[in-house]
């Protein structure tokens, strides 16, 4: 007998959302899905997948799948792997889709209907979405959907992805449509499973041609230049201009990041002690109550502080992705990159790890060449991830005086922009190494990137990105960030110091004696054995080091001013020369474990992730300990 | 002629794309993204002193093809 897996699915009707890359199939989800949408993993691989639910007017409910964008059905990255594995119904604990929604841009027919035809071929029940119909009106570009429909067989339906009503008639298609009954809708099916390079090679030659008879036929045969676009470009893009404005807007980002969180941050600072005060003022004083004020409150709260500046930083990034913009900076940066012995593809990726490591690496599978995109996986934790963040904010706000500076700039900032600046030297630096050593077993890389044309960001879209960014880093502090805060104040707490003892009692805890331990190896570079204790905890996620901090020090003071802040007492007890070399520890500090499991999954073993953690160390401590001997050199000691 | 020495803003045809025996995918990657027989091209950049990214358009979207890339796309005049 053999034994079969059986897969549960819901009962709705599941629609795929199938289309080209910048055809507005994002946008278009969010309309019809709302902020209902649930996001995740495809089972196995670690592609983004998005589903939400749509109630139609006649009260049925819809699932709706936003598969990733593809240029055809013959898989060449990760992303279209899976976009083609969920068509063909086996991709692994997925319902093959009832109906596929084929989204085309109705301003480049010309490349969408090639996967429109495409997507004929599989059988599916299909429906032909013409999205962007506003701007193609704009530009003069009339487009008789009923031709349409007729050249290709199939339904289409006009929507305007980025209008409040712009999906009604997509959604009164859908609710009038019979959902017994969507066999009316398939096409002959000739899906043999995967096309072979060869035959696939003919049908998109067969398909070029057909897709240009209907265009020719429906009068649509002419290319219409996007002025606009090509307005921008011609200074966005300047080869002396257009790495300025770059430049200059990267800049402008980071000092956002720093300076308009001030206000938000002030008031969850704000709202914790007053929290804290209220449980000191009604609690009896025991471990329970220790363990909510100076564990919890100190260790999560401290990280929930900088929930702003992540978003803040997440909505640049989001709105920079939405424009347009963003290929066109991996463009200006293609050359650079190469030098360094990447493309400018990987420039999203890192991009992306200024955030967080772990969606930059992610984001790494839209690298079709092994070697880059093992290479930028290696480097792009040395991209400051936003859980430096709280580290860079504390010890600069404790060690650099915040004086202005010419043009209004502020020292803090230029620090920071300094510390950036040095995690992507060392990347680069280390890309450049690689390349040398292994250029020999790799190929020239690609780069073939789209640029779409630009579009004003719609706010709706940026919030509903906003938050599922917000919600995933929540998340982290509710789960791994609560756990190891709770599990470092136990280890800081346990054992209870022997009767008659001085000293803070955390010295003779299980914490206390690790961190006196470790402090041998990190004594050179100038670390105490709170700072120590606190690395060991960091392992788990970056922010908690100063969340461990606070825990170490909150811990340590003998008196009742367990609540007192960070800043003013780690400045007046550490060193100039310990705070820089800190700073320089971080900028290529090993990864948090949640980077490394998801290096290790991505790359498929544990060779990888070992061979970045202990490079990474070795850079930190190297780091560390010439930043350190150098301050001391000039009496900062 | 290559793709990598047509001239700027000028209006060509694609011919075909040759087949690469160091990277064997691209010739298929480039089709995929519509670098196919009859489609109109336009070099819209090219980097400073020639080199870098080279901007094209191909029918009504644009992409950036290193040099390496753009050698294997073979271009026709097209008679005015």
């Amino acid at each position: 007998m053999t034994e079969s897996r059986i897969h549960f699915f819901a009962k709705e009707p599941l629609v795929a959302l199938l289309g080209n890359p910048n055809c507005g199939k994002t946008a278009l989800f969010n309309l019809l899905t709302g902020s209902r949408q649930k996001v995740a993993n495809y089972s196995g691989v670690t592609v983004e997948r998005k589903e939400g639910n749509l109630t139609l007017a006649s009260g049925k409910v819809i699932r709706i799948l936003d598969l990733p964008g593809a240029y055809s059905l013959y898989p060449r990255s990760l992303d279209e792997r899976v976009t083609c594995d969920v068509l063909h119904g086996r991709a692994a604990g997925e319902k093959r889709p009832d109906l596929v929604l084929c989204v085309l841009n109705a301003m480049n027919l010309r490349a969408n209907l090639r996967l429109v035809l495409a997507t004929k071929r599989l059988g599916l029940p299909c429906v032909v979405v013409l999205n962007m119909v506003d701007i193609a009106k704009r530009h003069g570009l009339q487009i008789d959907e009923q031709a349409l429909a007729k050249e290709l067989g199939m339904p289409v339906i006009p929507t305007i992805g980025i209008q409040a009503r712009g999906a009604d008639d997509l959604k009164s298609y859908l609710a009038q449509l019979d959902w017994r009954n969507l066999a009316a809708l398939s096409n002959t099916s000739l899906d043999q499973g995967d096309e072979t390079v060869i035959a696939h090679s003919e049908h998109i030659e067969s398909d070029n041609i057909q897709v240009h008879r209907i265009l020719k036929k429906l009068n649509l045969d002419h290319v219409i230049p996007d002025h606009f676009s090509d307005r921008l470009d011609s200074v966005l893009l300047h080869p002396i201009i257009g790495p300025i404005i770059l430049t200059v807007l990267l800049f402008f980002i980071f000092q956002a990041v720093f300076s308009w969180a001030v206000y938000p941050m002030e008031l969850i600072k704000l709202g914790l002690e007053y929290l804290g005060g209220l449980l000191t003022q009604f609690m009896p004083d025991n471990w329970f109550r220790s363990l909510l004020i100076d564990g919890i409150l100190a260790g999560v709260g401290g990280v929930l502080t900088f929930l702003p500046q992540i978003l803040i930083l997440f909505f640049f990034i989001l709105a920079l992705e939405e424009s347009g913009y963003l290929p066109r900076a991996a463009y200006l940066l293609d050359r650079l990159m190469g030098r360094a012995g990447l493309s400018g593809r990987s420039f999203i990726p890192l991009l992306s790890s200024f955030a967080c490591a772990i969606p930059g690496i992610m984001a790494t599978r839209s690298i079709s060449n092994a070697r880059d995109r093992l290479i930028t996986i290696l480097i792009a934790p040395m991209m400051t991830c936003s859980a430096r963040l709280p580290v860079y904010a504390l010890l600069i706000s404790a060690f650099i005086p915040h004086t202005k500076l010419w043009f209004d700039l502020d020292l803090q900032g230029l620090v920071l922009f300094a510390l950036y600046l040095a995690g992507i030297l060392g990347a680069m630096g280390v890309a450049w190494l690689l390349k040398h050593f292994t250029s020999k077993q790799f190929k020239v890389n690609a780069l073939m990137m789209e640029l779409p044309s630009y579009h004003l960001p719609r706010l709706s879209n940026l919030a509903i990105s906003l938050w599922q960014r917000a919600e995933i880093f929540l998340r982290r502090v509710g789960g791994i960030i609560l756990l190891m805060t709770v599990a470092l104040w136990a280890l800081s707490s346990f054992p209870l110091p022997p009767e008659g003892a001085t000293g803070a009692p955390i010295q003779y805890s299980i914490a206390g004696m690790l961190g006196h331990a470790l402090s041998i190896v990190f004594a050179p570079i100038g670390f105490n054995w709170q700072i120590s204790i606190a690395l060991v905890p960091g392992m788990a996620a970056r922010e908690v080091v100063v969340s461990s901090l606070a825990t170490v020090y909150a811990l340590s003071s003998t008196g009742a001013d367990a609540a007192s802040a960070l800043v003013p007492l780690i400045s007046s007890t550490w060193s100039l020369a310990t705070a820089l070399s800190l700073l320089a520890w971080f900028v290529f500090a090993p990864q948090c474990l949640s980077t490394i499991a998801t290096v290790k999954r991505e790359t498929g073993g544990w060779k990888i992730p070992i061979i970045m953690l202990s490079y990474l160390f070795f850079l930190a401590y190297l780091a560390s300990l010439i930043t350190y001997r150098i301050a001391l050199f000039f009496g900062l000691g | 002629m290559l793709l990598d020495q047509a001239s700027l803003d000028t209006l060509f045809r694609v011919k075909g794309v040759l087949p690469s025996t160091s990277t064997p995918e691209v010739k298929g990657q480039l089709e995929d993204i519509g670098f196919l027989t009859g489609e109109q091209v336009t070099v819209l950049r090219k980097g400073l002193f020639g080199k870098g990214p080279i901007l094209v358009r191909v029918g009504s979207s644009t992409f950036a093809l290193r040099e390496n890339e753009a050698k294997l796309i073979e271009l026709e005049a097209i008679a005015s």
